[in-house]
């Protein structure tokens, strides 16, 4: 089929119009992610809650800040390699004649899985919840553990 | 139960508080996110303070203004590597200007879970008083 390019624009050429658009949206996407750009990769999961992972040679750390989130409404769970953090934080219910003049915290349900970096043992995860900051201990498995090597003379 | 416990939570990545006056000591500065409700009896004003505790708080109230301010010590041990990092800790700071009607001697704060709550009480209306003019 043969339709005329008008004013050399190629989108009239294809019988996608919006496929240029969405090209477009995509470049520009790209272009505002460039001036933004964000200081922690990892925030681009976007999933709650942020996690900040350590580790030392036997243990993982997994720390995520959960303030006013009560320890039995968290749920963790630890299978194979992953670790889920699921949860709901609930918002006290306040008077009912309450005003408003800032609302700024939020309340919700929320899941995330984490795949640690190397195997687990699973049957051993430790978690604490202090002042509204929860800490994962996660025992690195036998085979993970790092081993030192001696160089024979 | 409210309506947002239906609502899927999201990441939101913390402010970082850019001061008027540089700071004398390093480290990031971080704005807490509150609540600010009133009644006709008191103001209430909630902070979300993840990390911080009771001794590293200090509530500050000169001039009507009030200072939240909370240190966080890095939890980390000496030889932990970090592998993944979403979010930094610092110190919370944020101030608010606050009117005459509050009783200021009659502040209420507690720290739970990380969460501050601080009651600050009206004070008590002026009782309305009807002078009687004496014809003379």
């Amino acid at each position: 089929m043969f339709l005329p390019r008008v004013f050399g624009m190629p989108t009239f050429g294809s019988m996608r119009p919006f496929e240029e658009l969405s090209r477009m949206r995509r470049q520009m996407d790209r272009i505002m992610d460039s001036f933004m750009e964000p200081r922690l990769q990892g925030l681009r999961s976007g999933v709650f809650p942020a996690i900040n992972l350590t580790e030392d040679d036997n243990h993982f750390y997994l720390r995520a800040e959960l303030p006013g989130v009560k320890a039995e409404d968290l749920d963790i769970q630890a299978t194979g390699r992953n670790v889920t953090i699921s949860g709901e934080r609930k918002l006290a219910t306040e008077d009912a004649s309450a005003r408003y003049h800032r609302r700024e915290r939020e309340g919700g349900r929320f899941s995330r899985a984490l795949a640690m970096p190397k195997e687990i043992d699973a049957d051993r995860v430790e978690a604490r919840m202090q002042n509204g900051m929860l800490t994962l201990k996660v025992p690195k498995s036998e085979s993970a553990k790092p081993r030192r090597i001696a160089i024979g003379s | 139960m409210t309506t947002d416990t239906q609502k899927e939570m999201t990441v939101k990545e913390k402010k970082e508080l850019t001061t008027p006056a540089e700071q004398t000591r390093p480290g990031a500065l971080f704005v807490p996110n509150v609540d600010i409700f009133e009644t006709d009896k008191q103001i209430t004003l909630l902070a979300d303070l993840p990390g911080v505790t009771g001794e590293s708080l200090t509530i500050d109230l000169r001039d009507n203004i009030l200072t939240l301010s909370g240190e966080v010590q890095p939890f980390e041990g000496p030889d932990e590597k970090d592998l993944l990092i979403e979010y930094e800790i610092g110190k919370y700071y944020r101030q608010f200007t606050l009117s005459d009607v509050i009783a200021q001697d009659k502040i209420d704060a507690q720290l739970k879970d990380g969460v501050l709550r601080l009651t600050l009480p009206k004070v008590e209306k002026a009782k309305p008083r009807t002078i009687t003019v004496s014809a003379g």
